[in-house]
């Protein structure tokens, strides 16, 4: 064995120590702290001085003063000799002859692992509902509904300064994950265009869009009045408010549903129905 | 005691054990175990390590932690959010951060070792791949260890959702959505995996039960599995004198290599609680409790959930429509950009077998400029999710620079497709470069050219 030089291996020998002795303290400093109420940041310094002083002495300690001897070791080829492979497969083949002969009994028994296996799987349908009209409609099929801000409160079309946006709900439901909407009241000089069929959606230049995005359902957070356009902070999709809540912009391919909005006798902004399609992400039969 | 007196302890419980278990020789041969030491090799050791860390600190904010939806108003110590309606899950968390002793820094120390697990992870993959330490014998190893990795990023994901906050929330709305634009089973799986649609009244329940039974459990399994063939193939080592394909040359396990280790491991440990201590990580009070109306801007997952994000956002809004069915735009990067993804890295050591014509048992691991083309296509790899890394923050670079988040992200679109080829060709050239600067022969000849023939062809017919 290569001997490590003698002083080398004093010096290594003592600053072992010495991180050693620090880990210890720390570790004394680290239970007073705790005792004392606790502290994050000491906590989780004291603690990397006790691990890194433990792992520093010893990496010191190995590397200065421990036999550094390199040493070759055989390394077989990992694949067995033909042979055993050869008897593997014999003994095996032997087995299998003996299940073989019994064809019919053999065939029952796979079948009734694979029944068993096919019945096992059914408690998996106890999981959860079968996805159905849930993911189409939202709690405006209710309609006609009033719609409310966040604390209840119906909304008139003079709630909404020129430029302004809320999210509203439909009544009673403000806990209703797919019914977020967005009120927006667009300037009556910007060029609004509603989509074919839709002349009668808005009241007194209010429209109301879902508020989950079409990509992945995030909520539309961010309206930029002077271009109308609604911007979803997750992803960047971009929405034109004005023209039908059409993607210009990002991953989104669809248009925000839009609410048909109305008036009760009130004066308070009520749905007329639901929204013009299911809302947020997509799924493979929404359309159906 | 003197010296003499302490031998004898040691040979009576030698004997003690080897009486009951007959280990002797296999301990023996274990204490004896040679090690190649070269600093690349330790990677992996660190992902074991954090791994460690992860389950005694998860232990522990399992005993704290309630996976709870049902709402209640909070009325803990931190005064900023209380009379807040919160979730018990929520709750339960900033009380493990305010109220429970050494909470805060248990949580936070969980948190950057599970960054830290999945970082060791994806270089120790990208050094095995780098030195060719995936062929044969070692396939099989280098698949568990993907599935590794796919575990370890789906447990990142499924703690940090846990929480209920602001920002998970919207991350598992994202996961969701993503699951629920599989064709035809999308909407099953959503409604199977959450209980419903969407938020779900199930789902964190049923998260927990992923994060801290069912995914650890299949990570012990496989990385139970993953060490052993480490040891029954022996490691890889890198050329040099009296380093031979069949042999080992190294350290002996003891003393000396287990001290090393033993050291990693608590230098690895100081580190997680460094940053655990001192550095803040998933602020949950700031982010507020999940508000499915609301969203933040600038919200971005955890680093190895980044590629994905910036897949979502990059992508342009395409999507496909016919007959009245559809598949819906996050198919594409969420579905199967994560699926060729790791089907392409299961199958890289039977592809670069079959295109190399190079099925021999291998032991001396490869310096990178001495396989200029596997170097090249997997610079180029990790620059494509490089690009979809940083497209994530799109946003964040948008807002900081200034620049228009239209441009910002028109410049990721093309980048994702022209920087890979530019990588690729550089580190190719670089490569050659460096081989005829060090006198070293190039050792696979295969040139970008024969890829696609030789994927096509089938080994006898090539001359």
């Amino acid at each position: 064995m290569p001997d490590v030089p003698r002083d080398a291996r004093a010096g290594a020998e003592t600053a072992a120590a010495v991180c050693f002795g620090l880990s210890t303290l720390a570790a004394i400093a680290l239970a007073v702290v705790y005792w004392r109420g606790g502290n994050t940041q000491a906590e989780g310094g004291l603690l990397a001085v006790v691990t890194g002083g433990i792992g520093v002495g010893i990496i010191v300690w190995a590397k200065e003063a421990m036999p550094q001897d390199e040493v070759t070791e055989e390394r077989p080829s990992v694949a067995s000799s033909e042979e055993e492979v050869e008897a593997f497969a014999a003994d095996f083949e032997a087995g299998k002859e003996e299940l073989g002969r019994r064809r019919l009994l053999f065939g029952l028994a796979a079948s009734a692992f694979a029944a068993f296996g096919a019945a096992l799987l059914f408690p998996i349908r106890s999981l959860g509902p079968r996805p159905g009209k849930g993911l189409k409609t939202t709690p405006y099929a209710n309609a006609p509904i009033r719609v409310v801000t966040e604390e209840g409160k119906p909304v008139t079309p003079s709630d909404l300064s020129v430029d302004g946006v809320i999210t509203v709900w439909p009544e009673g439901y403000v806990d209703a994950p797919d019914a977020p909407t967005l009120l927006i009241h667009y300037r009556e000089d910007q060029d609004f265009r509603p989509r074919p069929g839709r002349d009668d959606w808005t009241v007194d230049d209010i429209v109301a869009y879902s508020k989950l995005c079409t990509h992945v359902g995030c909520p539309v957070g961010l309206y930029q009045a002077s271009s109308g356009l609604l911007l979803c902070p997750c992803h960047q999709s971009t929405f034109a408010a004005l023209d039908g809540a059409q993607p210009i912009f990002g991953p989104a391919a669809r248009a925000l549903p839009q609410l048909p909005l109305g008036l009760n006798d009130h004066g308070e902004l009520i749905a007329r129905g639901d929204f013009s399609g299911p809302v947020g992400p997509g799924f493979w039969d929404r359309d159906r | 005691m003197s010296v003499a007196a302490k031998a004898p302890l040691t040979r009576r419980v030698a004997r003690w054990l080897d009486k009951r278990l007959g280990a002797a020789d296999f301990a023996r041969s274990a204490l004896n175990k040679v090690f190649p030491d070269q600093w690349s090799f330790m990677l992996g050791e660190l992902a074991l390590y954090c791994f460690l860390i992860l389950i005694v600190t998860g232990v522990y904010l399992t005993f704290f932690f309630h996976p709870s939806p049902t709402q209640v108003i909070y009325q803990g110590s931190y005064a900023p959010m209380r009379g807040v309606r919160v979730s018990e899950a929520y709750q339960s968390a900033l009380d493990i951060s305010f109220d429970v002793r050494a909470g805060l820094v248990m949580r936070q120390i969980h948190h950057w070792a599970a960054l830290l697990f999945n970082a060791a992870i994806v270089v120790h993959l990208a050094r095995v791949f780098f030195t060719g330490a995936f062929r044969r014998p070692r396939e099989i190893n280098w698949m568990i260890g993907v599935t590794l990795l796919i575990l370890a990023v789906f447990n990142g994901f499924a703690g940090y959702s846990l929480l209920d906050d602001q920002l998970s929330g919207t991350g598992l709305r994202i996961a969701y959505s993503i699951a629920l634009s599989i064709p035809v089973v999308g909407t099953w799986i959503t409604s199977l995996l959450f209980g419903g649609e969407f938020p779900g009244a199930d789902i964190i329940q049923r998260l927990y039960v992923i994060h801290i039974l069912l995914l650890p459990a299949l990570i012990t399994v496989l990385l139970s599995a993953h060490l052993f063939l480490v040891v029954r193939h022996k490691h890889t080592q890198f050329a040099g004198p009296g380093r031979e394909e069949f042999n080992v040359v190294g350290e002996r396990m003891w003393p000396t290599y287990a001290s090393k280790a033993l050291g990693l491991f608590f230098l690895t440990a100081a580190v997680v609680c460094f940053l655990g201590g001192l550095v803040q990580i998933n602020p949950i009070w700031v982010f507020g409790p999940f508000n499915p109306a609301e969203v933040s801007a600038a919200s971005q997952p955890d680093w190895y959930m980044g590629w994905l994000d910036g897949a979502l956002r990059i992508m342009p809004g395409w999507e496909i429509r016919a007959f009245g069915f559809e598949i819906p735009n996050p198919f594409f990067p969420g579905v199967l950009l994560a699926t060729v993804t790791f089907v392409l890295l299961y199958l890289w050591p039977f592809l670069e077998a079959r295109v190399t014509r190079d099925f021999a048992e291998h032991h001396i691991a490869d310096r990178p400029r001495q396989r200029p083309v596997r170097t090249a296509l997997g610079a180029a790899t990790l620059s494509f999710y490089s690009v979809l890394f940083f497209g994530a923050a799109s946003d964040v670079i948008a807002s900081q620079f200034g620049l228009s988040v239209n441009a910002v992200l028109w410049t990721f679109r093309i980048a994702v497709f022209v920087l890979p080829p530019i990588v690729a060709t550089f580190t190719y050239r670089l490569c050659k470069e460096l081989c005829e600067r060090d006198g070293v022969p190039i050792d696979s000849p295969v040139r970008f050219r024969d890829i696609g023939p030789r994927l096509l062809r089938r080994r006898e017919s090539v001359v």
